[in-house]
């Protein structure tokens, strides 16, 4: 095996184009407008981006194991509650680390037992994620109007002004939790039995079965793990804006979707890893926070996010004729 | 009615030639069907039958040079419309059918599809559909939607529909590859029904005895050449395995008296609700045992019972004479059991999946780094080993399972369960699908392991198969164990009836 062809093995197919258009557009902005550039564009983006990327590594794994979980902004909407009401408790703006780290532990829990409830409902009645998770998206966006009447919970102390704005040697906090989340999820999947089992019952779950994986066991914690993910997110977001509200950041939800496939992950289960994910999660950060730069109208952002998947799956058509054209014989 | 000793020609192909990018598919290949005989087309998987049943149907061009007759009429040039016009049927081994339509929709499909006026005229289509099927002589409920019907009824509803196109030359691309024997016997009866209609019908398959029990003739290819054209009269199995292959094949009774062995597996009294009647066996170490009966007779069952992916109702199971009751594969996996499946293509091995992950899938224990990370290291190592051992012939280990051919496919799922090292091995009819030349590689390979002490249970439908390659042969029906035979004083063909009545 070359060196080159290793290189593509670790990192996968998707990555070399992805990490192309990532400079493409990086450029294309930078000409466009002098802001793009700026420490505080990026600083910005760093900011930014990773609400939506812990929300994509939660979206991720259910979809390689076939599945999806549509219940992600709302497990983090009530974990980031179960965070603000321990504050709340302990004096609200008063309130210690010691409040923050009990909060957080709350949070955590809430949305594994999220998680645990549906991947058990998935691997023991065999119902299919799509519809669970939607019931479960549905109750805790019920449970959570119910309980805050639909209005925010603030007032936090202002040392957590540090997770979520804060900077370490000049990076971002929020950035750090990210890269160090991915970096747990690329070796979950790659190098842990669990993560092997996630591909292989996305691939096929009775040949999976047949070969001796813990196949319900295994869909269980990927869902809980999911959730787990979905209550870091929960409490970032708590941070970042200082409050909860039962519905902040509902729009992500099919944004994470779309990161998930334009970063090559097989709407069908099976295959996808983590870098070409976070390259895709940059390049839609990229246009956004660029078109906004420009002064484009924000919707306009959204329009192009679509464009840009339908152009990302034209082009993996073209690459699989060309690839087929040279096999076939 | 034509003269009997010279009938007129269906097809005569003479010098084909089909190179793919400088490969040869085929080479000077001529080849020639009777009007109304049932031609067989044998060789093993790559040999270039594929090949020339696409040129013949106008799915590929043949290389210049190459004349071809059909029903005397001389072809310049070949389209897939103009082959069907011409009255050529194809049965592709997946049928291409629609699942979800009624079986007279699929009958009738193409002559809803090309009719003018665009509309629909169901009642004449299920006339049609009706007369086709009468004059198959087969019973079909024609409104049933085509999945809930058995594979073999479906393989009807495909001769049925390409005989509305009035074919008047039909290729089966191994129509009995996924049917049980009874319904072989009935799908072969269609054939002879077709053959005495004066269509003629050229047949692939992999299994030698029905080749031999329903054509005239066979031609035999090889490597993309043509090794020759031969009578089935006075053919044999062996002789025919041979041509094929280009290779001798043993065909000894290869049993071994092992009753002197400590029992590996010990059965008793197994029973499961309908489906296995208290059932009693012995596996001895570095005995091969076959298992045979027609399919339904309880032998997968009785299989799943000892894995633990069904229940047992009753009876109990000793491995190396301590009781085990797997409550799953993971614990029959753990107990020294390995179960290779019966459908490799869907339960053995994850097709889009490596070639490597596929391999090491029931042995993630054995290749973990010391903080119980997967080591890539060691994953290598045991892929490769085990890709060495069993001389699978793959491109790359992280090339899709799916790219390998049948016989490949079997020596990975092979290799996935040796590498757990079991104790006992249970084979579920391990030879569907793989070509006679790979067979062979199986058997030795079973042969092999046998000699090196694993016991093995091998569940097969075809009795020739057992009778050539076990020790002891035992005989289910109706979910019992009715009869076990010695292979050195058995005679295949007292046991085929008794199997097959």
């Amino acid at each position: 095996m070359t060196p080159m062809k290793r290189i593509g093995n670790a990192v996968g197919p998707e990555t070399l184009p992805l990490a192309v258009f990532l400079v493409v557009v990086a450029v294309a902005f930078s000409l466009a407008t002098p802001l793009f550039l700026t420490g505080r564009n990026l600083s910005s983006m760093a900011f930014q981006l990773p609400e939506l990327g812990l929300l994509t590594l939660a979206m991720m794994v259910p979809i390689l194991s076939g599945g999806l979980n549509l219940a992600v902004i709302y497990t983090a909407n009530i974990s980031g509650l179960a965070l603000a009401w321990t504050l709340i408790a302990f004096g609200g703006p008063e309130a210690g680390v010691g409040a923050f780290v009990l909060g957080s532990v709350l949070a955590l829990a809430v949305g594994a037992a999220a998680g645990l409830v549906m991947g058990l409902v998935v691997a023991y009645i065999g119902a299919h994620p799509i519809l669970v998770s939607l019931a479960m998206m549905i109750f805790l966006r019920g449970l959570g109007e119910f309980l805050t009447h639909g209005g925010d919970i603030s007032g936090f102390p202002p040392f957590m002004n540090v997770i979520g704005h804060g900077d370490l040697f000049g990076v971002p906090v929020p950035l750090i939790i990210f890269a160090v989340a991915a970096l747990v999820w690329h070796i979950m999947l790659r190098r842990t039995r669990h993560g092997f089992a996630v591909f292989m019952i996305g691939s096929n779950i009775r040949a999976s079965e047949y070969s001796g994986l813990p196949t319900k066991r295994t869909l269980t914690l990927i869902y809980t793990i999911s959730g787990l993910i979905c209550a870091v997110a929960g409490i970032l977001m708590a941070s970042r804006f200082n409050s909860v509200r039962v519905g902040h950041g509902e729009a992500l939800l099919l944004v994470t979707v779309l990161a998930c496939f334009l970063g090559g992950v097989d709407p069908f289960g099976g295959f996808g890893r983590v870098l070409p994910v976070v390259l895709a999660l940059m390049i839609l950060q990229m246009l956004s926070s660029g078109l906004n730069l420009i002064g484009a109208n924000q919707h306009l952002s959204t329009a192009v996010w679509g464009l840009f998947l339908i152009g990302v799956m034209a082009l993996r058509w073209f690459e699989n004729e060309i690839r087929q054209r040279k096999w076939r014989r | 009615m034509t003269d009997a000793s010279a009938p007129p020609l269906a097809l005569r192909l003479r010098n084909l030639s089909k190179t793919f990018s400088g490969v040869h598919a085929l080479e000077h290949v001529d080849f020639e069907v009777r009007a109304g005989e049932v031609h067989c087309l044998a060789g093993e998987n790559g040999c270039g039958k594929s090949t020339l049943i696409k040129v013949v149907t106008g799915v590929h061009a043949p290389d210049p040079g190459a004349e071809i007759e059909i029903f005397g009429a001389r072809q310049s040039a070949i389209t897939p419309t103009h082959a069907r016009a011409m009255g050529i049927a194809v049965i592709w081994q997946d049928l291409a059918l629609f699942p979800h339509m009624s079986v007279a929709e699929n009958i009738a499909f193409d002559t809803m599809v090309g009719a003018r006026p665009r509309l629909v005229r169901r009642r004449r289509d299920r006339k049609a559909a009706a007369a086709v099927l009468d004059r198959l002589g087969e019973r079909l409920d024609l409104d049933a939607p085509l999945n809930t019907l058995p594979i073999a009824q479906r393989q009807i509803v495909a001769i049925a529909r390409a005989l509305m196109g009035e074919a008047r030359l039909v290729f089966m691309d191994e129509p009995t590859a996924s049917l049980t024997q009874s319904e072989t016997d009935g799908l072969l009866a269609v054939v002879r029904t077709l053959s005495e209609q004066g269509v003629a019908v050229v047949f692939v398959s992999h299994r030698l005895a029905e080749v031999l029990d329903i054509a005239e003739r066979v031609t035999v290819l090889r490597d993309g050449k043509l090794v020759g054209v031969f009578p089935t009269e006075g053919m044999t199995q062996a002789r025919l395995g041979e041509l094929m292959t280009g290779s001798l094949l043993s065909h000894e009774v290869m049993a071994h008296d092992r009753s002197g062995e400590p029992a590996v597996l010990e059965v008793e009294g197994l029973s499961l609700a309908g489906k296995v009647e208290d059932v009693s066996l012995t596996v001895r170490r570095g005995e091969v045992v076959g298992l045979t009966g027609l399919i339904g007779a309880g032998r997968t069952e009785l299989a799943h019972a000892i894995i633990g992916m069904m229940r047992p109702d009753r009876g109990t199971v000793r491995l190396d004479g301590k009781a085990i009751a797997p409550k799953n594969i993971r614990e029959a996996i753990h107990a020294g059991i390995a179960y290779v499946s019966e459908d490799r293509l869907s339960l053995g091995l994850i097709q889009p999946q490596s070639i490597e992950d596929n391999t090491v899938i029931a042995v993630l224990d054995k290749i973990l780094d010391a903080v119980g990370l997967i080591s890539p290291t060691r994953k290598r190592a045991m892929v490769s080993e085990w890709i060495s051992e069993l001389a699978v012939k793959i491109g790359h280990p992280s090339d899709p399972v799916s790219s390998l051919s049948g016989g490949n496919q079997q020596r990975v799922v092979l290799a996935k369960w040796l590498a757990t090292e079991p104790r006992l091995l249970i084979l579920d009819s391990p030879t569907v699908g793989v070509d006679v030349g790979a067979r062979a590689g199986i058997f030795r390979t079973v042969r092999r392991l046998a000699e090196a002490g694993l016991a093995i249970l091998m569940i097969s439908d075809e009795v020739t198969e057992v009778v050539m390659n076990a020790d002891r042969v035992l005989h289910m029906a109706g979910g019992r164990i009715v009869g076990e035979y010695d292979p050195r004083t058995t005679d295949v063909a007292t046991m085929e009836e008794r199997v097959y009545a």
